[in-house]
């Protein structure tokens, strides 16, 4: 155990390192705006109060060092800044921006609850049902059945999300009223009533997502089929489904987990674009109006907390993957 | 309408048994049905259903009349496209067999239809592209007298012959707009493309082919740049691009096309660097080295030829990657620049409409249109892809 | 009375390629007693192990059963329904493979793999047929019986797990083992163990078996008559001493003339001659791990030194340092009393036209998208500076010299040949660059013992002709006796012992030599069953070696 233990804090300790450098990466890519932002994202008609508080709250005269670390250390106790958007709305009204409703955490706080509770009604359905169907095709290969889920998922990997939420708009919502078609859900909801709102832009994520993830656990079972030990099942005289299941699948777990893990990722992540058709208030929603609108506190925000999601995530299913090699699990 | 599916699985199961069963009589025990698992024969049961219903629904559709009728609109329209495309690709397909040189016809004889499909629609796609100025009855940018015309050109239902893809919110014709879009939207993927490959492919050989510090510094940097999601990275950086565009007077689709190949020959250097690897520990490359051959005769001469067939299928690949997110930051406002016509950006313009789907189908189609578009040419080149694939692993085996 | 388990009639086989259907077995009948050991022999190609196969009503994914029957103890495997067949399979009928560290399943314990056959097949319970598992790895001498079974399988050695798969296939008392060359990836001194805990086993319980190996001496040991495959036709099919003793087809014969093939020895070389290789005391490390110690060998003009070892031994990597691939951490390596820069980058363009190189495997030796012309004009074009019309005669001289007809070969690809061919290819690139000294890695050990042979005739007349010096890389010690003048013994990075092969071939020897050359299996058929009796099991292979360090 102690090697395996040693290579997982590995990929932890290159994890945080990764981390770390991502958000120098979007802390210079910000800084990389020309002049004094605050100014240019406000425009000329700004009020001075209102330039002074991001100022100031962007501390903009000191070194960039400085306020790089300054940045990270709010961040890390969850202080992620005051949004321009609501730092102006509140200059105008006369309030102090430093009070909590314009700031970022407070803003992003809910929205990635609503994020996350959509990412997890997807993977709740997409999981089970590509890894099934993902077995099923391997074990049926070159059937017609298999040739079906082939051509279906490969349309629907191809197809843009909007593509496939505007149809499933339009037949579940539209033709056939069954769902609602803007996703507004709010804290007052019930489960149930929530789960229903969530339905429709669930759905598409898991077209989307299943096709992807079926195609991958069937290539990874199918890849592992011309095996040796997998002939030597066969040769035992063990039948088709055992020969899948117990022979092939421990062996392709990796590459499921992977590609699992990959999707979750995009499921936080790439959901922008869904949030924006349903009008679903999550994170990437915000997000985009956001970067619409040049609130760099918030964009450099969301970024953070996506590409930590995205490495989190990765970083799983890095050590599930370690944890499911025997070679590593039971050293010589 | 749960129970209803619910029963049918039920009913199914016995119905399955009974296949099987009057299989192996009917056929005299033959290996098909005698060694036919339930689960399988489970399978075509409940397949026989589906396209019994579809079948029927089809029929539905032809008695329908009035508003009813309305309901069956768009699901017609997809079971003509799926009739239209299948004859178009299969007689794509035979006439490749007949005509042109010895080694197409061969190709196209162990082609499955889809790859045909791909192909011809590529074509077409290329044509339309390529000739757009010469098949577009209007500018693109051209404001029409009227706004908001109904697709389908029939007067009855507020279309207009003169338009027969109809107009938009400001009157600009949509045929047009769809066929200049081809040309934006295609042609700005296909540059980026062919940019992340430049990048990507040679910094990729570089590194596999030197190794030592220089691929370390590289693989490192793009692990980091990897480690941020691409689309969120591009609108990230898309924010600050329309800042500088704004300053410098520069169009922002430009920093577009150099902010999506930078992402994107990040990946594409990940791959050439493990197909580099692979070729780089042959023992011909070792002979090469030990003959003193020098590092652009290696590149050039020794990997690159072996390199081709992966690269071309990624090419593919990431062709659909980098279109699908161009339609992506598009539709959502921060793509292409208007009033350049692209596919994203109509989509997004147009997409109001489909909330009338219920009562005049015709105006929701125009936001599907361009979607479909978008949709239509990445299902093509995915299914060339595939088969393209398919064979190289095939070769192996 | 003896009783017929397996009867074959007109056996073919197709295989699909190019998207069409090749006949690759062409009607092959088998008989086979219970408790009879057939061995399968052939070249590659010759579709033994489809044979195999097929006599358990198996064919490999491509391939079908076009016509014939296969009768097991009066069930037609053919035509039988699937389930019927894996009745059988496992239970009645079992299987051993050629690389048992593959065929195991990297995910499950060896003994869970051992009971999953008769408790799948209802023969035993799992406690059972654990305990029964237990037994078998005793009576196969495998190392602590009672508790190797709960280790996975790559924590376990290659010729032990070779036996453990044997183990496996005994699990249901089956009538019939196929074993499809269960020892041609071991060494030699791994193998002579498996080789006697396979037959000992196969005798205890009387099971009938196929034995499937393209090694006469091994088939010899093994089987009790042997038939003989060319190309998916049956050559001839014989009792094991009459096959030996007196074959009647051509084949076979000049299969069995393959081990006469020696050269005749030099006079010694002059003690004050310059040797065109030295190498001294070199130390090398891969990393911080070290591989090769205090290694020293010298090569002189026309002559070749065969450096003999077992994989892991440090032969390849003498051979890297001598190249300048993996520059040593001390030492020297001179050419011609010169020594080189340890590092090929810091050689001279002449210093590497000087020694060549000649790979194991073909296949990847040769740039697949290149044309036969292309690869061996690229070494003249960039030595030698010719170009155009010169370049393409002295890339047909290069072709007349390696016995291929030029204008037939120039425009082809690698892919367009066979092995003996490309590898014929990599010898004139070699020759290309006129080198003095050539370094051959294992160049036979990829072929067939027919092809093979042919190489080293032609690698023997190249050396008289142009007075080349070879450092001669392998394992097989018929190849050292055919065709070297000296012989280094390599093991665990260091020099065993060294000298001329005549001395290298009579006794005394170091003890480590004795056990090489006694570990390769003769043509007698009696032979490893005197080594038993003259030594002991404890004595042969593995475990000798593990009483000698």
């Amino acid at each position: 155990m102690g090697s395996v233990g040693r290579i997982i804090l590995q990929r932890l300790g290159l994890g945080l390192l990764t981390l770390l450098v991502v958000s120098i990466v979007i802390f210079v890519a910000v800084n990389a705006l020309p002049g004094d932002f605050a100014e240019a994202i406000l425009g000329q008609g700004a009020t001075p109060e209102a330039v002074a508080a991001i100022r100031s709250d962007l501390g903009l005269d000191e070194p960039y060092l400085a306020r790089y670390f300054g940045w990270l250390a709010d961040a890390l106790r969850g202080d992620l800044g005051t949004s321009f958007a609501q730092a102006n709305f509140a200059a105008f009204a006369g309030t102090d921006a430093g009070s909590g409703l314009g700031s970022v955490a407070a803003m992003l706080g809910p929205r990635f609850a609503n994020t996350m509770f959509l990412a997890g009604v997807t993977a709740a359905i997409a999981v089970p049902i590509s890894v099934t169907l993902g077995i099923l095709a391997a074990l049926y290969r070159n059937s017609v059945f298999d040739r079906v889920a082939n051509i279906t998922t490969l349309t629907s990997i191809s197809s843009p999300e909007f593509f496939l939420a505007y149809v499933l708009i339009l037949f579940l919502a539209v033709m056939n009223p069954i769902l609602p078609v803007l996703s507004l859900v709010n804290d007052d909801m019930g489960l149930g009533e929530r789960l229903k709102m969530t339905l429709l832009p669930a759905l598409t994520l898991t077209l989307v997502v299943t096709a992807h993830m079926m195609r991958m656990t069937r290539a990874a079972i199918i890849n592992l089929l011309a095996s040796p030990y997998i002939e030597m099942a066969r040769l035992k005289g063990m039948s088709p489904m055992r020969v899948i299941v117990r022979h092939a699948l421990p062996n392709a777990l990796a590459p499921i987990i992977n590609v699992i893990a990959l999707n979750l990722a995009y499921l936080i992540t790439g959901v922008v674009v869904v949030e924006v058709v349903f009008v679903y208030p999550g994170i990437g929603q915000l997000f985009v109006d956001s970067v619409k609108i040049r609130d760099i506190p918030v964009v450099q925000a969301c970024c953070l907390i996506f590409a930590a999601a995205y490495i989190l995530l990765n970083l799983t299913a890095d050590i599930l993957s370690i944890l499911s090699n025997p070679r590593l699990r039971h050293p010589k | 309408m749960m129970i209803w599916l619910l029963g049918i699985l039920v009913v199914a199961l016995p119905v399955a048994y009974g296949f099987r069963m009057a299989g192996q009589k009917l056929t005299g025990n033959a290996p098909r049905f005698r060694d036919m698992p339930s689960g399988v024969a489970y399978g075509y049961v409940i397949g026989a259903v589906v396209l019994v219903w579809l079948v029927w629904t089809y029929i539905a559709s032809w008695l329908a009349e009035g508003p009813a009728a309305n309901q069956y609109f768009f699901f017609r329209i997809a079971i003509h496209g799926f009739l239209i495309f299948s004859v178009m690709a299969i007689s794509f397909r035979w006439l490749g067999t007949k005509v042109g040189p010895e080694f197409t016809k061969k190709l196209f004889r162990n082609m499955p239809a889809t790859a045909a499909f791909g192909i011809l629609i590529i074509i077409i796609y290329a044509v339309v592209s390529i000739f757009a100025g010469v098949i577009a009855p209007y500018g693109q940018e051209e404001i029409l007298g009227a706004a908001n015309v109904v697709p389908g050109g029939n007067p009855a239902f507020g279309g207009d012959p003169a338009y027969p893809l109809g107009t938009d919110q400001i009157g600009r014709d949509i045929l047009s707009r769809l066929i200049y879009g081809a040309q934006n939207t295609v042609g700005i993927a296909f540059v980026t493309t062919c940019l992340a490959f430049f990048v990507g492919g040679s910094l990729g050989f570089l590194a596999a082919t030197l190794q030592g510090w220089l691929d370390q510094v590289i693989s490192r940097t793009v692990d980091v740049l990897m480690a941020i999601p691409a689309l969120i990275f591009a609108l990230l950086l898309m924010t600050i691009a329309t800042v500088w565009a704004n300053e410098l007077g520069v169009n922002r689709t430009i920093f577009m096309v150099l902010i999506i190949a930078l992402i994107d020959s990040t990946r594409v250097f990940r791959l050439a660097r493990a197909v580099g690897l692979n070729i780089v520990v042959m023992d011909y490359i070792e002979a090469a080295k030990l003959r003193g051959e020098g590092l652009s005769y290696l590149i050039f001469k020794e990997i690159l030829p072996n390199a081709t067939a992966p690269l071309l299928a990624e090419f593919g690949l990431r062709f659909c990657f980098v279109f699908l997110t161009i339609a992506s930051l598009s539709f959502l406002g921060v793509g292409i620049q208007p009033p350049l016509a692209d596919w994203g950006t109509m989509v997004k313009d147009l997409s109001q409409f489909i909330n009338f789907a219920a009562f005049a189908p015709q105006v929701a189609a125009a936001p599907l249109l361009a979607a479909s578009a978008i949709a239509l040419l990445t299902v093509a080149v995915n299914f060339v892809v595939d088969w393209m694939l398919h064979k190289s692993s095939g070769l192996k085996e | 009375m003896t009783e017929q388990l397996l009867k074959i009639r007109g056996l073919k086989i197709e295989g699909r390629s190019d998207e069409m259907w090749n006949q690759i077995v062409n009607g092959v009948d088998i008989d086979l007693m219970k408790g009879e050991v057939l061995g399968l022999i052939g070249e590659s190609g010759a579709g033994k192990s489809t044979v195999g196969l097929a006599a358990m009503g198996f064919t490999r994914d491509g391939c079908r059963i076009s016509e014939g029957t296969v009768e097991f103890d009066g069930v037609d495997l053919v035509n039988a329904a699937a389930s019927v067949k894996r009745g059988l399979l496992g239970k009645r009928i079992a299987y051993v493979a050629q690389s048992a560290a593959a065929s195991f399943n990297p995910a499950h314990k060896i003994i869970d793999q051992h009971t999953e056959g008769p408790t799948q097949h209802g023969v035993m319970g799992k406690k059972e047929s654990e305990m029964d598992g237990m037994e078998l790895y005793e009576k196969l001498r495998l190392p602590d019986p009672e508790n190797i079974g709960f280790r996975y399988p790559h924590q376990v050695s290659g010729g032990q797990l070779q036996r453990a798969m044997t183990a496996m296939a005994m699990a249901c008392r089956p009538d019939l083992i196929i074993f499809d060359e269960p020892t041609t990836a071991l060494d030699v001194t791994t193998q002579i163990e498996v080789l006697a805990s396979i037959r000992q086993i196969v005798e205890e319980f009387d099971t009938a078996a196929i034995y499937i190996t393209h090694d006469l001496a091994v088939v010899a040991q093994m089987s009790d008559k042997i038939k003989v495959l060319l190309k998916g036709d049956e050559v001839e099919e014989a009792d094991t001493r009459t096959m030996l003793s007196a074959p009647t087809q051509e084949y076979t014969k000049s299969l069995w003339a393959v081990r006469s093939f020696q050269r005749p020895s030099k006079p010694p070389v002059p003690t004050s001659a310059t040797p065109v290789i030295s190498v001294q005391n070199v130390t090398a490390a891969y990393g911080t791990v070290p591989v090769l110690h205090d290694v020293s060998f010298d090569i002189h003009e026309g002559r070749t030194v065969a450096v003999v070892g077992e994989s892991g031994s440090g032969k390849s990597t003498a051979a890297r340092c001598i190249t300048g691939l993996l520059p040593p951490v001390s030492g020297t390596i001179e050419f011609d009393g010169v020594a080189m820069p340890l590092d090929y980058r810091k050689r001279t363009k002449d210093q590497l036209r000087q020694a060549q190189m000649i790979y194991q495997m073909a296949d990847t030796a040769l740039n697949p998208r290149k044309s036969i012309g292309e690869i061996i004009g690229r070494p003249v074009e960039f030595y030698m500076g010719l170009k155009g019309a010169a370049k393409r005669k002295r890339v047909d001289e290069l072709l007349d010299q390696i016995e291929l007809e030029p204008s037939q070969y120039f425009h082809r690809l690698p892919s367009e040949l066979s092995g003996g061919q490309k590898q014929r290819i990599g010898i004139a690139r070699a020759l290309a660059a006129e080198p003095k000294f050539i370094i051959c890695d294992e160049v036979t050990s990829a072929l067939d013992q027919l092809v093979a042979e042919g190489i080293l005739r032609l690698l023997a007349k190249l050396q008289d002709d142009l007075k080349l010096s070879y450092m001669f890389i392998t394992h097989d010690l018929a190849t050292v006796r055919a065709i070297s003048d000296e012989v280094v013994v390599m093991k665990d990075g260091r020099v065993v012992e060294q000298g001329t092969k005549d001395e290298m071939f009579k006794p005394p020897h170091h003890p480590y030599t004795d056990l090489l050359l006694s570990s390769v299996p003769e043509m007698d058929p009696d032979w490893l069953t005197n080594l038993l009796n003259e030594r002991g099991v404890d004595n042969i292979g593995d475990a000798a070696v593990g009483k000698m360090t």
